[in-house]
């Protein structure tokens, strides 16, 4: 479906300058989605974006696509909610078709706890402005006719919450729609450029050192997934910040639509469906912490096992592709963005499963703070010093299955 | 990585373990008490390398032990149970 679609982007390269306004480390989509959003809002155009790979070859091309904000605490609601809006207006802003198309989204529950939780979810989601409501099962067989509601006799369906606006998009194409959008306006985008330390004035960050020479910049801003640590440590920042492993994958082609996407706190999964047809499956990450990227096949043998009772025809597809990403899962489950105590680095991530549909409410507040040097209220919780003033945001709602 | 070596029931699948987590340490730059605790309760090392964990072997002898893992290759280069406290959960 996207084959040969990067010839045709109008992808201006550049020789990189020796000084920026802005340097921001990591060409995948928070990285390449502030970059736009600082050349079109605020007029900020002597950007560079710093890849150490090709854009989006990190989390921006292994996430499993889902956009959503029926979160579990009121900041995560407001924040994902303003992140769905802008991801439906984004094909009209930029003129590329990312491929976005609302689903809605069930998530099952099986007991009368996770009744419970759901309830409270609808009630929550509700009131911070995001649309979610409860169906009973006969209505959740209504939205998704290939539901098992007996749970393959294993896990009954008792009832659904219902989160009407959540979409899907293509995860390369919202990278590359960034891209376009930030090179036309004159932002350079350095490939193949890994950062390997940063400049230092005193305790000051000035730029950074990479493989290909030295950049200085106004501001640097570090928007790495996986690797966060490594950069941090380059400022002698410390992070609340662990890297683990995420897998999923895809099977072949199913003929029919699966109207929305399912998930399921209690078994740890989702599924979607792919503009190609297949159906795309994920779960939790891994619990120890790791930079390998390396799938396992205990993974495909629980996943299957339990999306199985779910959607009993997954039987009858086949496993095409599995793959493994490695994100930065903060220690309470929610984003970390904006100032970092160190002059100069700004910092955006622990985005762990949550990234992607993240990408442009995270680009463009990043980006008001960048040009404004104020704090958009939106981000103003999720800011690093919450932890030292104990104002953590456990949120339950944010991994991906809950 | 999908194996383990117990010290005390040998080789065994990863899924009978529990992470309980690598050692916390807090650098010695950071010499302010509050910002100590801050660091302890919250900062990870997050090692691309070698590191020194703990594991609890829910499935088997119900032990805790320590590990030493690479974690860009995800091999184990150690399993102990010389630091563990001998408690049975």
């Amino acid at each position: 479906m996207n084959e040969f679609v990067e010839t045709l982007l109008d992808l201006q390269w550049h020789e990189p300058k020796s000084t920026y306004d802005v340097v921001i480390i990591g060409g995948g989509g928070h990285g390449l989605a502030t970059a736009y959003y600082l050349a079109t809002r605020h007029g900020i155009t002597n950007v560079a974006v710093v890849e150490a790979n090709y854009i989006g070859s990190g989390n921006s091309g292994r996430n499993t696509t889902i956009i959503r904000a029926n979160y579990g605490i009121p900041e995560s609601v407001r924040f994902y909610q303003h992140s769905l809006d802008l991801y439906s207006t984004l094909e009209e802003e930029t003129g590329c078709w990312i491929m976005h198309a609302t689903k809605g989204l069930l998530w099952l529950a099986h007991t009368e706890t996770a009744m419970r939780s759901e309830r409270a979810r609808c009630l929550l989601n509700t009131a911070c402005g995001a649309e979610t409501v409860m169906v009973d099962p006969q209505a959740a067989k209504a939205i998704c006719p290939q539901l098992d509601l007996s749970g393959g006799g294993r896990y009954p369906v008792l009832g659904a919450s219902h989160h009407v606006g959540a979409a899907t998009a293509r995860h390369d194409r919202v990278v590359w729609a960034y891209a376009q959008g930030a090179m036309r306006m004159g932002v350079h985008v350095l490939q193949n450029t890994q950062v390997t330390g940063l400049l230092r004035d005193g305790e000051r960050v000035t730029g950074v050192q990479t493989a290909n020479g030295n950049i200085s910049a106004g501001v640097v801003l570090s928007a790495v997934g996986g690797n966060v640590t490594t950069i941090a440590n380059h400022a002698e920042l410390r992070l609340p910040v662990r890297t683990h492993p995420l897998q999923a994958f895809v099977t072949n082609g199913y003929a029919q639509s699966l109207g929305p996407i399912i998930s399921d706190t209690e078994l740890f999964c989702y599924v979607s469906q792919t503009a190609r047809g297949q159906m795309l499956i994920g779960a939790e990450f891994d619990p120890q912490p790791s930079y390998s990227t390396q799938s396992s096949f205990n993974f495909l043998q629980s996943c299957t096992s339990k999306v199985t009772h779910l959607l009993p025809f997954l039987k009858n597809l086949r496993i095409l592709r599995q793959w493994t990403g490695i994100c930065d899962v903060s220690a309470d489950f929610s984003p970390i963005i904006g100032h970092t105590g160190v002059d100069g680095l700004l910092i955006t991530t622990g985005w762990g499963t949550w990234g992607f549909k993240a990408i442009p409410a995270g680009g463009s507040l990043m980006a008001e703070l960048i040009a404004t040097g104020k704090t958009p209220p939106l981000l103003e919780p999720f800011g690093l010093d919450r932890f030292a003033s104990d104002q953590a945001l456990a949120d339950q709602g944010s991994t991906g299955t809950r | 990585m999908l194996w383990l070596t117990c010290p005390i029931c040998g080789r065994r699948p990863i899924d009978e373990f529990s992470f309980g987590g690598e050692f916390p340490t807090v650098p010695d730059r950071i010499t302010d008490p509050a910002t100590r605790d801050v660091d302890y309760v919250w900062m990870f090392d997050n090692i691309a390398g070698v590191t020194t964990e703990r594991w609890f072997h829910h499935a088997g002898c119900r032990r805790w032990h320590t590990a030493r893992r690479d974690t860009i290759t995800d091999a184990v280069l150690h399993t102990g149970i010389e630091d563990a406290t001998d408690t049975v959960l």
